[in-house]
């Protein structure tokens, strides 16, 4: 009994090393994970992100150097706080911050302490940098931006945020990663792919040499240059024309659906989200939620699109067959269609050509009326003319390569079922959408596009932005014709009824010597509720149009907020903006200069008014607002006079 | 003659263990210290270069241990041991303190640790003492001496303080127990370090609450007729008294870089950059091992020095990192056919003397060996001994050999035995 004590306690123990080691090296994967942090470093190196150009080669967007110190915590040995906060212009409150965040982020992985230093401080930090053990500084490229205008078009650059690198291995805290327009949208082609190179430490954090002879080391990949379908003469011009008015302009070429000018007003410069204040700024941008900065008003914004609907009206009555070109309406100031719709045109009878240039209501209503009850079910005729509409690129997303977008509305049977409770609708209950005032909701961009279509007879490609990736094709669905259901020896009727919109019709006072543009005035109702009570405010400002008549190079929708009808704003704007498109010069001036120098910020203040009456809390931010852009503005000039 | 009748009858077996584990030994030390720039096997400069000297130097010790009547052994144990003793008490005048511990001589270069010999002397002298033919562990007195020769250099050493090096003497405890010392003696000590751990862990109370539950079962079940309530009673009694009194000596007695070492074994309230550093990095190390190992020579762990002290008493989260668990059970399975080789062969000695000797060398390289990879992966508290023919240095190298050698000239030597 006694011999055998020590034999068991020997096998007994033997197995039970056996055992814990089997834990440890076969079960437990914390401790792999745990030997790689400490031992295997990983330096980056980032390429430098693509540029981006404009469709005729103009530099738009360049890189700048800019620092960023890193913090390792756990590796911070006895430093002395007070100098380095001096250093780099900091409280000790920041500090503190600062490092608890990192250190529950992760005491072994490098955190960002302090991004985008410019050169000066940086070489200041530099000169110290060996005394602060736990910090070093990464170069990392900002966007240098060199032009003032397309802040909606290009996004901008941010520092990947924890739910990105949870969701994406591919950045590390500290990461720049693009945010909205081409940043984003292109992310992966600009940014290029970061190199990676394993390197094995030592307990002192000394490097000793590459991991496995640099076995599993990466070369980083130069990000690839873009150029755009902007043309960046076009967009400053569009944006100097919206400057004090609200809206969007967008201009698509039609024969490839190259996206010429996006313009959203109020807009802000580029160059405010970039530096040490770019956070301070977004977060003013951000919050203005009355005039909206950061939204894309071409792109999201949606109205009911009011009378160039009624283009897409005529067109599919044509197409039904349930008029021709010499079928006639009466007006009387309107029509009756179960209730009275008024109309303004001021003629009598009406064929297709003068109402259209006359944008007659009760012709259309008519078409409308017609077209509706072509069928017994009337509900199939609903859904037989919104597949019409739809084919348009209407009530749906356009599929651009923007990262937003809107999809705004074509009712259908069955949206009308539910709202008539299934009962069989007459076209007397919806005749608005004739006229587009209906629940047709549009776009400026998908106004625009149907534009294109029409210019195009029949057909459109995707609108897109990218017009050249360098080294890669362009996405096929871009050069792919998206064909409309309206056969096309239907358009050159309504073409010519748009060209006489300028020749004679709503848009006669535009007319510009020696350029047949052809095109049409829009005006929409809008109320808004606050706080349980709705007000009327000024009509929004509509004009579409697209030139020359043959052979067209532009289609353009121009959008003005509270510009009370379209030919007061919208129509002014568009016309300038082809005129300069078309043959590269004005020969209106007294219209650019009304239209450069018009603001209509009295109508703004007056709907602000209402809102701030009921909450007053958003008055303060506006206000920082404008002290931001003013002082900006003014760090510009400093610099540029410089 | 003589030649052909050592090399006839010395056990192969453990001889080629010992020489498989000091190959792995050396090759292990030779990773761990590796300099970035390559030089020479032999550069002395280098920590690898002066192990091979080492190993080279045991060579002639192994063959003058061998060629030694081995009578000697048995007849001057009695002069070793005092001069063991006498170089214990000697620690103290002429003594070299390193990190907290006087237990080192030192001659110009060469450090001479006195308790390595000691080892080996002490257990010759029980050898001896165990052989006489009237020795009867039945007697108290018995009893006494044969822990006194224990208990010497158990006490000079805990006041030198070296727990690590007293914890492989007290190991000998086994030793008696196989010659017939009460168990009570073994099975106390047993119970004492389990109540020591559980009263660290968990409340007292319940400690004692437990004691009283096992005892009455165990008092229900006793079938024999000498059980006697009082004995059960003083004995509660004691366990009560003695796991109330761990938290005080915990408190009061340990040192606070002894208190460090059991937190961090019982994982309470530890900071695994300062007193837990060393524990984790080697757990690290070890586990990031995984089946097969990173391959000979390419520990990140081990290259990058993340493991204090990892060619000495650290030598193990080598193996553990560069071999993984299939390096790991290799080394492990034949550290424990060593011992159960040695065992074997003592249990087949002639003479009580060569039995108990190998008993006594079984004993030391276990404990050593146990109480090493133990402490790596949390299963022991830290105690710094080092893994016999693997951990760097001259001094533990030669007298881990010579411990195992006596036995083994022993061994060859019972066929001239009566």
């Amino acid at each position: 009994m006694r011999k055998i004590v020590l034999p068991a306690v020997i096998i007994v123990s033997s197995i039970l090393l056996l055992t814990k080691i089997f834990y440890l090296q076969v079960i437990d994967e914390t401790l792999k994970l745990k030997a790689e942090n400490n031992a295997i470093k990983k330096v980056f190196d980032f390429p430098e992100r693509g540029y981006i150009y404009d469709r005729n080669g103009k530099l738009l967007v360049a890189n700048q150097p800019s620092y960023d110190i890193m913090v390792v915590p756990r590796e911070i040995k006895d430093i002395d706080t007070t100098e380095f906060c001096n250093l780099l212009h900091i409280s000790k409150e920041y500090f503190i911050k600062k490092i608890e965040k990192a250190n529950i982020y992760s005491p072994r992985l490098p955190s960002v302490f302090l991004s985008q230093l410019n050169k000066a401080e940086y070489a200041a930090f530099q000169e110290k940098e060996r005394k602060f053990e736990g910090f070093y500084t990464q170069k990392r490229a900002l966007r240098d931006y060199q032009v003032k205008e397309c802040a909606n078009i290009f996004g901008f650059i941010t520092q990947a945020n924890e739910a990105i690198i949870n969701k994406n291995p591919y950045y590390n805290p500290g990461d720049l990663i693009g945010k909205q327009g081409v940043e984003q949208e292109y992310e992966e082609i600009l940014r290029g792919v970061k190199g990676v190179k394993y390197l094995l430490r030592d307990k002192h954090n000394k490097i000793i040499g590459p991991y496995k002879n640099g076995e599993f080391d990466t070369i980083a990949q130069q990000g690839k240059d873009l150029t755009l379908t902007i043309d960046h003469e076009l967009q400053k011009y569009g944006t100097e024309l919206m400057i004090n008015k609200r809206g969007g302009i967008v201009a698509i070429e039609p024969k490839s659906g190259e996206i010429l000018a996006l313009v959203s007003a109020p807009t802000y410069d580029p160059a405010m989200l970039v530096g040490r204040q770019r956070s301070k700024n977004y977060t003013a941008l951000y919050n203005d939620s009355i005039s909206k900065p950061l939204y894309d008003r071409g792109l999201q914004a949606t109205y009911p699109p009011g009378s160039p609907f009624k283009i897409i009206t005529g067109l599919i009555g044509l197409h039904e067959e349930v008029i021709d070109e010499q079928s006639t309406f009466y007006c009387n100031g309107g029509a009756n269609f179960g209730r009275f719709m008024k109309c303004h045109c001021g003629l009598h009878t009406l064929q297709l050509n003068n109402g259209t240039y006359k944008s007659c209501n009760s012709y259309f209503g008519n078409t409308y009326k017609r077209t509706i009850e072509k069928y017994k079910d009337s509900y199939y005729s609903v859904d037989n003319w919104a597949n019409h509409v739809k084919s348009f690129g209407l009530g749906q997303f356009l599929g651009t390569d923007m990262p937003i977008g809107a999809k705004g509305l074509v009712p259908t049977s069955k949206m009308y079922k539910k709202m008539y409770n299934g009962a069989p609708i007459r076209s007397s209950y919806i005749i608005s959408n004739s006229i587009g005032q209906g629940e047709v909701l549009t776009s400026p961009i998908q106004l625009a596009n149907m534009m294109a279509v029409v210019a195009n007879q029949g057909y459109y490609y995707t609108p897109h932005i990218v017009k050249k990736i360098k080294g890669q094709p362009l996405d096929k669905k871009f050069t792919t014709k998206h064909y409309s259901t309206i056969d096309k020896q239907y358009f050159p009727p309504m073409i010519q009824g748009l060209a006489d919109v300028y020749n004679v019709g709503t848009a006669s006072s535009l007319k510009v010597e020696g350029l047949q543009i052809c095109g049409k005035t829009g005006t929409a109702e809008n109320k808004i509720r606050v706080a349980g009570k709705t007000y009327q405010l000024k009509d929004h400002s509509i004009f579409v149009a697209f030139a020359p008549k043959e052979n067209p190079t532009i289609a353009i929708a121009v959008f003005i907020e509270n510009g009370y009808w379209g030919s007061r704003w919208a129509g002014p704007i568009a016309t300038l903006m082809v005129e300069k498109y078309v043959n590269g010069k004005i020969t209106r001036k007294d219209l650019e200069t009304t239209m450069l120098n018009g603001s209509l910020l009295p109508e703004y203040e007056k709907i602000e008014n209402i809102i701030f009456q009921r909450f007053p809390e958003q008055k303060k931010e506006s206000d920082s607002l404008k002290k931001i852009e003013t002082a900006i503005g003014e760090a510009r000039k400093e610099e540029e006079s410089n | 003659m003589k030649n052909q009748s050592i090399g006839n009858s010395i056990d192969w077996i453990t001889i080629l263990i010992y020489i498989a584990l000091v190959i792995m030994g050396w090759m292990t030390i030779y990773s761990a210290s590796l300099p970035i720039e390559e030089t020479s096997i032999f550069d002395l400069s280098q920590i690898y270069g002066r192990q091979m000297l080492f190993i080279g130097l045991a060579i002639p010790l192994i063959f003058i241990v061998l060629f030694t009547d081995a009578k000697i052994y048995e007849r001057l144990s009695f002069v070793f041991y005092g001069i063991g003793i006498i170089l214990l008490l000697g620690l103290f005048v002429f003594g070299v303190t390193k990190k907290g511990q006087t237990n080192w001589y030192q001659f110009g270069g060469f450090g001479f640790q006195p308790s390595e010999f000691v080892k080996i002397a002490t257990g010759l002298l029980l050898a001896k003492y165990i052989s006489y033919s009237q020795i009867n562990f039945k007697y108290t007195k018995h009893q006494i001496i044969g822990l006194a020769i224990i208990g010497l250099p158990v006490f000079l050493i805990l006041l030198q303080p070296d727990a690590g090096s007293a914890m492989i003497f007290i190991s000998l405890i086994f030793v008696l127990n196989r010659e017939g010392l009460p168990s009570w003696y073994f099975i106390s000590g047993i119970v004492a370090i389990g109540l020591f751990f559980a009263s660290l862990v968990i409340q007292p109370f319940y400690v004692v609450i437990a004691i009283a539950v096992f005892m009455v079962i165990h008092y229900i079940f006793n079938r024999k007729i000498t059980r006697n309530p009082i004995v059960y009673g003083l004995l509660f009694l004691v366990m009560t008294a003695f796991t109330y009194s761990v938290s005080y000596v915990y408190d009061s007695v340990l040192e606070p870089h002894q208190k460090d070492r059991i937190n961090v074994l019982i994982g309470d309230n530890v900071d695994m950059k300062r007193e837990g550093y060393n524990l984790d990095q080697s757990m690290i190390a070890i586990g990031s091992g995984g089946l097969t190992g990173k391959g000979y020579l390419e520990g990140t762990q081990t290259k990058g020095g993340f493991v204090p002290e990892q060619h000495t008493d650290y030598i193990f989260t080598t193996v553990g990192e560069e071999w993984g668990f299939i390096g790991s059970f290799i080394v492990i399975v034949l550290f424990a056919a060593l011992f159960l080789r040695i065992i074997y062969l003592a249990e087949n000695q002639k003479t009580k003397f060569s039995r108990v000797y190998g008993y006594c060398v079984a004993t030391y390289l276990f404990t050593h060996f146990f109480v090493n990879i133990a402490m790596l992966i949390k299963l022991f508290p830290t105690i710094g001994v080092p893994l016999p023919f693997f951990s760097y240095g001259g001094s533990s190298l030669w007298s881990f050999t010579i411990l195992l050698f006596i036995f083994i000239k022993l061994d060859a030597n019972k066929v001239n035995e009566w």
